[in-house]
């Protein structure tokens, strides 16, 4: 069952992006989907879309990876395309068959809106693909650090993102197991009405909750025992890194934005 | 030899509040010195968990005392005995918190605010003393159940503890897996002389230990030397263990004719003994 | 019911770069009626492999017999369920399976999937709990209440309730403390003597393979590579070893015993009454000449 998932998953490498630091990652990121939105033309688009391809590229990604996380949002994504080239009526009409006519800037804007929805996950899919979940987690921790002050409990929400993040794999194949055990005593999940689906998923669920109570109640035990009682006077065993490339890339990205505003009509 | 553990006529119930329930544990005393490994042995529901988790501090005798390093263990001192006591439970996948080995193997640190530069080294040490310092960024799910058995362990040693527990840390496992943990923990005896306290319902494992606390419903039944543990026979296989293999052999010989001078817990004696008894007339 | 597997592979995640192949060519035949073991180290294909037996996976490439049934690879197979009715599959912990209200239902819950009418499956259960070895009072608790090993036995007899003609076991007794295992074993042995259940126990224990079985199969890195009646497999420990296995405790015991008085017993031991047994004919034969 984890072999299916491809969006959201982690690809272990040694490129110039996945060695950056996971803060200045996730503040490129969430810079760079503001900065999406100073484009409004052919130059600024076609700059955006350069400087995907150009991460894209730095960070030794297939493609193949890039692709597949864009298939859950391609309804989307087809969707806007269209709204925008019906209800637009500005410029020369390029296309016409009865009352529907299709305008020039009806097209331009389709394949804008297109662009900003393709960059926009290409980059967030680098950040997934290129950072494991666990370093993520830890550049979360320490940006939110500051908001401690205001009773956030920053280290139990990130201890438990990442207790959450290590027990996937083990309660995916866990379902696995428990599917086909059901299956093997006649329990059908794929056929049938809906009320019937509804009642055989009874017999994966109760099993699932069991297991999943009775090894929080173990792993409470196991960090008990190790001596865990909440974030204060603990130390940490990962630390950060900043180093040149962090800094660069945050630079680049002040300079595309500095670009942008420049170039935008 | 100095005292590392004791148990002083330690009583629990699970229910207290009921008259004459059933204790889990009854009036058990040990004592556990510098260096030794011991055994508890029981089948399941014998009072072996009950034991471990008094000891771990999850629960609190209600009559009898245990001692730590020859303070008795209260609520004020359990953290700090806590940091002294490593241990290792039965489900591999329960235990393991980091997302990595070296992760996973720092928790007990970064709990008890070891500083960066020392956890590190730790790390890398414990590691490599149960052989799996070439795992430091593995994922626990592409581990096997001895590797992260070995892990655990690793964990607890970090801490550098007076005594490692392990709680049913084979029980799960696939006869490499136990195999792997078991000289994983022999070597660390060798060159370290560590007290371990191994809980476990496999008499070859038993074997292993110097002395045998043999557990029934509760109670201490017996305790002694293998030898002097496993001479008690049948009365073992009646309260739901087996005999060791080469006790197992030296019955079923002795029934079938065979003349056998004592019994026997290895192979090599049973052999020796055979020859000897047998054909070198 | 006979179960043959022809160039079986399997690959998981096919047709993705997750793409892992778990099973190559497996050539493998369980006569109906004998009691068939499995051997083979955690990630060597075996619980890939007996996934196969039910039709819970498809080849990838191959075909597999089931009976009358043909999975054959690419093609869409419909209606497994009579397959699974025949086929009933132990699972590795199969405690984990219990969900209902009590252990009566949970029991039930099977055969009444297949369409078995309520009062038949409560019969089936009733008649299952003292096989299993556990006390009727059980049949109304909650099976949430029940010891592990008590469990164990409930989920048990939930596949058994299925009255399959074929029954797959993966490692049955692993975590039971050895009275329990001895039991487990013991039973399933039995019910394949008296009721004929072809018997197909997939597992690392040697001990268990060689006092049970009638025919083994070794597999190694998704590969059976070896097939054949215990003793002639043990007759060759140097190829055992070459799959990383052992020979099983009994047979390394009686190598030394051999080594030791300088001659061959008349056969492999598989059990320890059996060698027990040979070592004293062969010491009255020894008295006998002096």
């Amino acid at each position: 069952m984890m072999e299916k998932m491809i969006f959201g998953r982690y690809i272990p490498g040694d490129s110039f992006v996945h060695r950056l630091d996971p803060r200045s990652k996730l503040v490129f990121v969430f810079a760079f989907i503001i900065i999406v939105f100073l484009a409004n033309n052919t130059i600024t688009y076609g700059l955006l879309l350069a400087f995907t391809l150009f991460i894209i590229l730095l960070s030794r990604i297939r493609l193949y990876f890039l692709i597949n996380g864009l298939k859950p949002v391609l309804i989307l994504l087809v969707f806007t395309f269209l709204i925008h080239i019906i209800f637009t009526r500005e410029g020369n009409i390029v296309f016409e068959l009865g009352f529907f006519k299709i305008y020039e800037e009806g097209v331009r804007q389709g394949i804008y809106i297109s662009i900003r929805f393709v960059v926009l996950v290409f980059v967030t899919s680098v950040l997934t693909l290129t950072t494991s979940p666990i370093s993520i987690t830890d550049g979360i921790e320490v940006l939110l650090n500051p908001l401690k002050k205001v009773k956030l409990p920053v280290h139990e929400l990130a201890l438990m993102m990442s207790i959450a993040l290590r027990f996937i794999p083990t309660l995916m194949d866990e379902t696995d197991k428990i599917m086909k055990a059901q299956m093997a005593r006649g329990s059908d999940l794929s056929a049938g009405p809906l009320k019937d689906r509804i009642k055989a998923v009874v017999p994966l669920l109760v099993p699932l909750f069991v297991s999943a109570f009775k090894r929080a109640e173990d792993l409470a035990t196991a960090m008990e025992v190790r001596g865990y009682r909440g974030g204060e006077g603990r130390t940490r065993y990962r630390k950060l890194k900043w180093d040149w490339r962090d800094s660069i890339s945050l630079v680049v990205l002040i300079a595309l934005a500095a670009l942008l505003i420049y170039l935008r009509t | 030899m100095s005292e590392i553990l004791s148990f002083n006529n330690v009583s629990f119930s699970y229910t207290p509040e009921v008259k004459d329930a059933r204790k889990a544990v009854q009036n058990v005393s040990f004592t556990i010195n510098e260096g030794e490994w011991i055994s508890i042995v029981g089948h399941n529901g014998s009072g072996k968990s009950t034991m471990v988790k008094i000891i771990s501090g999850l629960l609190f005798p209600q009559e009898g005392e245990v001692h730590v390093m020859k303070n008795v263990l209260t609520e004020e001192n359990l953290w700090e005995t806590r940091t002294q006591i490593g241990m290792v439970f039965q489900n591999p996948d329960n235990q393991f918190v980091g997302a990595t080995v070296q992760d996973d193997v720092a928790f007990a640190l970064e709990n008890n605010g070891v500083p960066h530069e020392e956890m590190v080294k730790r790390v890398h040490t414990s590691l490599k003393q149960v052989n799996m310092d070439s795992f430091l960024n593995h994922e626990p799910h592409h581990l096997s159940g001895g590797q992260k058995q070995r892990v655990a362990i690793a964990g607890a040693l970090a801490m550098r503890p007076k005594i490692l527990i392990l709680d049913e840390a084979t029980a799960m496992l696939d006869p490499q897996g136990r195999a792997e943990v078991l000289n994983t923990v022999q070597e660390l005896r060798e060159e370290t002389r560590l007290t371990v306290l191994s809980i476990t319902h496999d008499v070859e494992e038993a074997l292993l230990a110097d002395r045998i606390l043999f557990m029934n419903d509760g109670k201490k039944y017996a305790e002694g030397s293998p030898q002097e543990v496993f001479s008690l026979g049948d009365k073992l296989v009646e309260f739901g263990l087996e005999l060791p293999f080469a006790m197992r052999m030296t019955k079923l010989l002795k029934a079938n004719g065979v003349s056998l001078i004592g019994e026997h817990m290895t192979e090599e004696e049973l052999v020796n003994d055979l020859w000897t008894s047998n054909f070198n007339k | 019911m006979d179960i043959k597997l022809q160039q079986v592979s399997y690959a998981y995640s096919m047709g993705t770069p997750f793409e892992k192949r778990a099973l190559f060519d497996v050539d493998l035949e369980i006569p109906s009626k004998t009691y068939q073991a499995i051997i083979g180290h955690t990630g060597s294909g075996k619980s890939t492999i007996l996934q196969h037996f039910n039709g819970l996976l498809k080849p990838s490439k191959g075909e597999v017999h089931i009976g009358e049934r043909v999975i054959v690879a690419g093609k869409k197979a419909k209606e497994l369920k009579p397959i699974r009715q025949k086929v009933g599959i132990v699972f590795q912990f199969p405690e984990h399976q219990l969900f209902e209200e009590t252990v009566l239902k949970d029991i039930m819950f099977g055969p009444m999937n297949f369409g078995v009418s309520p009062e038949e499956a409560e019969q089936r259960a009733r008649d299952l709990v003292g096989l299993v070895g556990l006390p009727n009072s059980v049949l109304e608790k909650s099976p949430f209440d029940l010891s592990g090993g008590q469990m164990r036995r409930v989920a048990i007899a939930g596949v058994l309730a299925l009255q399959p003609e074929v029954i797959v076991l993966d490692e049955p007794t692993a975590g039971l403390d050895p009275r329990g295992q001895r039991e487990i074993m013991d039973m399933f042995y039995q019910l394949h003597k008296e009721q004929g259940l072809t018997t197909i126990l997939v597992t690392h224990s040697m001990e268990d393979a060689a006092r049970y079985a009638d025919n083994l199969a070794i597999m190694h890195e998704g590969r059976c590579v070896l097939t054949g009646a215990p003793r002639d497999i043990f007759a060759d420990a140097k190829t055992l070893e070459s799959y990383r296995l052992e020979l099983p405790r009994i047979i390394k015991f009686q190598h030394k015993v051999e080594k030791l008085m300088d001659k061959k017993l008349s056969k492999i031991c598989l059990t320890e009454e059996e060698l027990a047994l040979e070592i004293s004919h062969s010491v009255k034969r020894e008295s006998d000449e002096q």
